[in-house]
C-alpha cells in the first residue's frame, strides 16, 4: 500500500514537472497512433462505405471476415508485420523494422478492420433509410457513398476515436515491430510493460495515468460530439 | 414525355405477385389519384413508374424514350432529409441533375420562397417540423422542374394544418403545369386533389374513373366496398 502511495506520488510529480523522458514517450505514442489513425481512416472509411453500398458476390463473406478481423490479436499483427519487414521478408529492403514507421504500419493493420467494419454498419443503416431518395434524385453508387459518409459524419467520428483509443492502448504489435528502443520506439504501453518488470513503478504508473486520461478524454469527446450534433442537426 | 404507357406490367417478389398485369396510360392533364386498401400495390406501382423498381414482366414506356427519369420526380411518404440545411437539401438534388452550382443556389432560394420555407432556409433540415420537412421534400422534387411528380401518401403522417399546407402546395405545383400522380388513404383528399381515380386491389387495376363517378357510382364491388369502408378480402 505504501509502495503504491509512494509510486503514485512520484508518478504525479513526473507528470506535473513534465519529466523529459515521460514527455518524450507520450509524444512518440501520440505521433505513432495519430499517424496510424489518419492512414486507417483514409483506408477504412471508403472501404466500409463501398461494402455498405456495393452489391457484389461474396459480400457477406467479406463482412464476416471484416468483423472477425476487428478482434485481431495485436501480437499476431505484430508478428505478421515483423515477418514482412524483417530483413528476409518481402519488404525487408525498406529497412524500417524497429522504427516508428513499422509501428505505424502495424497499428494501421490493426485499426483498418475496426474502422471499416464499424463504419460499414453505420453507413449501411443510413443507406437503408436513404436509398430510395438518393436513387430517386439520380445518385450513383459513388455519389451515394460520399453522401452517406458525410451524413453519418458524427457517428463516424466516434468510430475513428474508438480506433485511436485501440491504437494508443495496444502493446503487443508495437512491442514486436518497434522493439521498445529507448528514445526511438518506446511508447507509453511498451514503456509501462518494461518499467513494471524493471520495478520502476512511478514512471509506469505515470504513463498509465496519462494513458487512462487520454482514453477518457477521447470517449468524452466522442460522446460530446455526438450529443451536440444530435441536438444541432437532428 | 406523357403519356406514360404501362403494358401488362407485373412485379413479383419471392413468388408473391405484388402487381398483377396492369395496363394503363397515364396521360397529361388530370390529377391522378391511386386508391386502394393496404397492400394493394399502390406504392409499388408508383415506384415502378418512377423507375426505382423494374417490372418482372411487361413494359413501362414514356413517350419519346425508354427513360424519362430526369423529367419526373418522386416524393416519399416519409421525407428523407440529409443532415444539412434546408437550402442545401434542395441544392443537393439540383446538383445531381447537373445544374451549375451558382444556378443551383439561386433556384433553391426561389423554390424555398415559393413553398414558404425561406425563413428556415439556413436551419438543419432534420430539426424542422414534420409538415415543414414534407414541404421541403416536395420543394426538392419540384425544384427539378419535373413534368410529372409522383407523391406517395404525402400527408400520411401530418396533422390537419400541415396537411392543408401540403395540399395547397400540390395545387400550386399543378397550377405550374406539373402532372400530379399520388396515392392517399384519405378519401376526402382524393376528392379534393384528384380528377381521376385508379383503384387497385390485390395488385390489379380494378377500376379507373373520374373522381365524381368513382365516389357516386363505383363500377366494381371492391371499390364500392372500399368506399363504404368495408374489407371484403378478409
Amino acid at each position: 500500500m505504501n509502495d503504491l502511495g509512494l509510486a503514485a506520488h512520484q508518478a504525479l510529480t513526473l507528470i506535473s514537472t513534465l519529466d523529459a523522458t515521460l514527455v518524450g514517450i507520450v509524444l512518440l505514442s501520440l505521433q505513432v497512433s495519430l499517424t496510424a489513425i489518419v492512414f486507417s481512416t483514409v483506408i477504412g472509411l471508403p472501404l466500409g462505405a463501398a461494402i455498405a453500398v456495393g452489391r457484389f458476390p461474396g459480400r457477406q463473406a467479406v463482412i464476416v471476415a471484416l468483423n472477425a478481423l476487428m478482434g485481431l490479436p495485436p501480437v499476431v499483427v505484430g508478428l505478421l508485420v515483423y515477418l514482412m519487414l524483417s530483413r528476409a521478408g518481402p519488404l525487408g529492403a525498406l529497412g524500417i523494422l524497429f522504427t516508428p514507421a513499422a509501428m505505424i504500419i502495424a497499428q494501421t493493420v490493426l485499426i483498418v478492420p475496426i474502422i471499416a467494419a464499424l463504419s460499414r454498419q453505420v453507413i449501411e443503416d443510413a443507406w437503408q433509410e436513404y436509398q430510395e431518395q438518393l436513387r430517386s434524385l439520380g445518385a450513383g453508387p459513388l455519389r451515394a457513398a460520399v453522401t452517406l459518409i458525410w451524413d453519418t459524419r458524427f457517428s463516424l467520428v466516434t468510430i475513428v476515436l474508438a480506433g485511436f483509443g485501440r491504437a494508443a492502448a495496444e502493446v503487443g504489435a508495437v512491442m514486436i515491430v518497434g522493439g521498445n528502443i529507448e528514445g526511438v520506439t518506446r511508447v507509453m504501453t511498451t514503456a509501462i510493460a518494461l518499467e513494471t518488470s524493471k520495478g520502476d513503478l512511478p514512471l509506469a504508473l505515470g504513463l498509465g495515468i496519462i494513458l487512462i486520461a487520454l482514453v477518457i478524454t477521447l470517449n468524452a469527446a466522442a460522446y460530446g460530439i455526438k450529443e451536440a450534433a444530435q441536438r444541432r442537426y437532428g | 414525355m406523357l403519356p406514360l404507357a404501362l403494358n401488362q406490367v407485373s412485379f413479383v417478389v419471392n413468388g408473391r405477385t405484388i402487381i398483377d398485369r396492369i395496363s394503363v396510360q397515364i396521360t397529361e392533364g388530370p390529377r391522378t389519384v391511386i386508391l386502394g386498401p393496404n397492400g394493394a400495390g399502390k406504392s409499388v406501382l408508383m415506384r415502378l413508374c418512377h423507375g426505382l423498381l423494374r417490372p418482372t414482366s411487361g413494359t413501362i414506356l414514356w413517350k419519346g424514350g425508354v427513360n424519362g427519369r430526369r423529367r419526373q420526380a418522386m416524393v416519399f411518404q416519409r421525407p428523407v432529409m440529409l443532415r444539412r440545411s434546408a437550402l442545401a437539401n434542395i441544392v443537393y438534388g439540383l446538383k445531381l441533375a447537373g445544374i451549375s452550382p451558382r444556378e443551383c443556389w439561386l433556384r433553391a432560394e426561389d423554390v424555398l420562397e415559393a413553398v414558404g420555407l425561406a425563413n428556415v432556409a439556413r436551419r438543419p433540415a432534420r430539426v424542422l417540423s414534420g409538415g415543414e420537412q414534407q414541404r421541403l421534400a416536395i420543394a426538392r422534387a419540384w425544384a427539378l422542374g419535373p413534368e410529372v411528380m409522383f407523391l406517395d401518401e404525402p400527408t400520411a403522417n401530418l396533422d390537419p394544418g400541415a396537411m392543408r399546407d401540403v395540399e395547397r402546395l400540390i395545387g400550386q405545383i399543378r397550377a405550374g403545369g406539373t402532372k400530379i400522380v399520388m396515392t392517399t388513404h384519405n378519401l376526402g383528399q382524393a376528392k379534393r386533389l384528384g380528377d381521376e381515380i385508379l383503384f387497385l386491389s390485390r395488385g390489379r387495376l380494378v377500376e379507373r374513373a373520374a373522381v365524381d363517378k368513382f365516389f357516386t357510382e363505383p363500377a366494381s364491388a371492391e371499390a364500392d366496398a372500399f368506399i363504404r369502408g368495408e374489407l371484403p378480402w378478409n
